[in-house]
């Protein structure tokens, strides 16, 4: 079995190419983002077996037009949260990869001087509040944000990323129930690869269609298929217009295919639990092939996405040099940062 | 000792004042919580702010705790200041994973960059059938967690200036005010700062000193009281900060008199007073001319019955009894002394 969710997403359909959503200066930046993430990660699969790199990392292979989608939605200003899958929303929202490699070598150029690793790497200053490695933690807080806007009566965005298995948290409906109810402007995006870690969404739903139920609450639900970037884009300008006609939270869920395993740089297909994808398949489920395909079909040329490519192969590297050659924190940073 | 500026307060009315205080000197300052606005306010330790700050500054909450506990953090490090309340400190169980996986530990993992002025208040509860589940302290609980201040005010000064202080504090604070003070009066003196960290010599003394938390500060006063007129005179120190915990005054105090008796208002085991038994054994190893004794509850969850529940608890005889080991005296005949119950409650003044 493919663990790629149900609903309409899966098996996309064949329809006629509707007009572009963006300029071509738009649209190559979304790409350079796209490409920028699976750059970084390709890096980390290659640099990691050096354990040199001594952090858990979730990679998001598959996953990248979800964050880079959302993130080009969401105005400047924005408040995000993530999760421990982290990699491809850290860099869409910052564009940081000297900040990036510097955390995940652990030194002390990184956003949180080391201290936070892979799995809770943010930037703060630029608007990425926070990401964790418990699954669900961060959603409350993002409602906490979105509390505090609604108080201060400050316009901004804030949206909260979240994997399928966290809205089997007890946490996420206290949330979602809050949020709805206080009519809070805050974009729950739930990242749905039909795993929780192992575990297939049939094996711990006891539920048809987690949009099924909240449309039960006061708040904008959609639906879409995280393998396409131009439809994310689309699908949360959409959603943030409902969500301002109506004044209510809105809830995404987009659905993408987790090509490597749950933790670390490999492929796991050979464990069993899932099966590796056909060719056809592999080629819709990997948003960077499919958006690359979608900017051909709009006249861009090989050639202008080559370029793209060797800057950010250059940028990565050049980052991932200076991590490697920048200091360890010094044994004072061990009790600094504790309380203000 | 009365002042100029003093008025002499109820430990509730202290509470509420703080929390106006605060409220009005700082427009960021909001009070959250299950019951908060209710007709009760929280054992009338809100009263009066619903009415002048209004609902966006004071208002109720579903019950979830979790996502409460979440939400408070996200308007922390958006630059509020809120005040999360639990009717009772076993409630904030159902918020620990929002308290220890992320409260306590986001500023260290930004690297320092994000601030959390947070206050989490919750109250003991005790006696008439409070039972196992409206009855825990877990200080030392908090306390293990780095990242996390915790205090327990005593006296209605303390309740004023401590609950201040927090909401002033830059970092996650939790404040736990034991049910039983709410209703004793002190004087309350505004321009008093409370500071979080010193404790407080509340009785000077030479025959052993007396670490007390919370509740148990009345406890050693009542025994000091007994103990007094057999010319024994205990010193005792309000140890009113948790964390960071201020261990020089301590020290130097069971220096001076050699023995040290910690009374703690929770259970014993890997516990609170653990923790200051081994600073006081560590730092004072020459002077002690006895074993540090520790005094708290059973160690068993706290059960309904009075009688078992009188066991339970440590109160002012066991101090007694306690500081007569120490000094090799005989055991005082307690029969006709008069010592705190639920029915007869201490009312202070201090």
């Amino acid at each position: 079995m493919l663990q790629k969710s149900s609903g309409p997403i899966s098996g996309l359909k064949k329809t006629a190419e509707k007009p572009s959503p963006f300029d071509r200066g738009e649209a190559l930046s979304l790409y350079r983002k796209l490409w920028l993430a699976r750059q970084a990660e390709s890096s980390i699969r290659r640099e990691y077996s050096k354990d040199e790199m001594k952090t858990p990392v979730h990679l998001g292979i598959g996953q990248e037009a979800i964050p880079v989608g959302v993130c080009h939605a969401l105005p400047p200003g924005s408040k995000l949260f993530g999760t421990y899958r982290n990699h491809a929303l850290y860099l869409a929202w910052t564009g940081d990869t000297d900040g990036f490699f510097g955390e995940l070598y652990g030194r002390v150029t990184g956003p949180g001087k080391g201290k936070a690793g892979s799995m809770h790497i943010a930037l703060p200053e630029k608007g990425l509040m926070a990401t964790s490695a418990v699954v669900g933690t961060t959603i409350p807080v993002a409602v906490g944000m979105a509390l505090a806007h609604q108080y201060q009566k400050r316009k901004d965005w804030v949206a909260v990323f979240f994997g399928d298995g966290a809205v089997e948290e007890g946490v996420f409906w206290e949330s979602m129930n809050f949020a709805c109810l206080h009519r809070l402007r805050i974009l729950f995006v739930c990242e749905d690869n039909g795993l929780a870690i192992h575990t297939a969404t049939a094996q711990r739903q006891g539920f048809r269609s987690i949009s099924e139920i909240l449309a039960g609450f006061r708040c904008q639900v959609m639906e879409g298929d995280g393998s396409d970037l131009v439809g994310v884009v689309e699908r949360t300008r959409q959603l943030m217009r409902k969500m301002e006609e109506e004044g209510q939270p809105g809830f995404l869920h987009l659905s993408y295919f987790r090509f490597l395993e749950h933790v670390g740089p490999l492929e796991d297909f050979d464990k069993g639990y899932r099966r590796r994808p056909t060719a056809e398949e592999m080629e819709r489920l990997d948003p960077v092939n499919h958006y690359e395909k979608w900017l051909l079909r709009q006249g861009v040329r090989a050639e202008e996405l080559s370029v793209v490519q060797e800057e950010v192969r250059r940028q990565v590297d050049l980052s991932i040099q200076a991590a490697q050659a920048a200091p360890f924190p010094g044994p004072d940073e061990l009790h600094t940062d504790l309380f203000a | 000792m009365s002042t100029a500026t003093a008025t002499a307060i109820s430990y509730r009315q202290a509470l509420a004042l703080a929390l106006k205080r605060e409220m009005e000197s700082d427009p960021s300052v909001f009070v959250f919580g299950l019951d908060v606005p209710d007709h009760k306010r929280i054992f009338g330790s809100t009263a009066g702010l619903l009415e002048e700050f209004g609902p966006d500054r004071c208002f109720g909450t579903p019950l979830s705790e979790e996502a409460m506990t979440g939400v408070a953090l996200g308007a922390a490090i958006a630059g509020l200041r809120p005040v999360h309340v639990h009717i009772r400190a076993d409630f904030m169980l159902l918020g620990m994973n929002q308290i220890i996986n992320m409260v306590s530990n986001l500023r260290y993992m930004s690297g320092g960059k994000l601030r959390i002025p947070l206050v989490i208040r919750a109250i003991i509860g005790r006696g008439w059938g409070q039972s196992a589940q409206h009855s825990k302290s877990l200080h030392g609980v908090f306390a293990h967690i780095p990242g996390l201040k915790v205090v327990l005010p005593a006296t209605p000064q303390d309740a004023y200036g401590l609950l201040r202080s927090a909401v002033r504090d830059d970092n996650p604070v939790i404040v736990l005010e034991h049910r039983w003070l709410y209703d004793v009066v002190g004087e309350v003196d505004e321009t008093r700062a409370v500071p979080i960290g010193p404790p407080e010599v509340i009785r000077r003394g030479d025959a052993a000193t007396v670490l007390c938390t919370s509740w148990m500060n009345i406890e050693a006063l009542k025994a000091a009281e007994v103990l007094a007129r057999r010319d024994v005179q205990l010193e005792i120190i309000n140890v009113r900060t948790v964390t960071p915990l201020e261990k020089e005054p301590l020290v130097a105090s069971v220096r001076k008199t050699g023995r040290c008796i910690v009374a703690d208002y929770d259970w014993t085991f890997c516990g609170f007073s653990a923790e200051l038994a081994a600073v006081i054994s560590h730092d004072c190893f020459g002077s002690l001319k006895c074993p540090v004794e520790r005094l708290g509850f059973a160690s068993v969850p706290c059960p309904t019955t009075r009688p078992l529940e009188n066991l339970y608890y440590s109160s002012a005889p066991d101090i007694i009894r306690s500081v007569e080991r120490m000094l090799g005296l005989p055991e005082a005949d307690l029969s006709g002394e008069s010592f705190y119950s639920y029915e007869q409650r201490f009312k202070g003044p201090f």
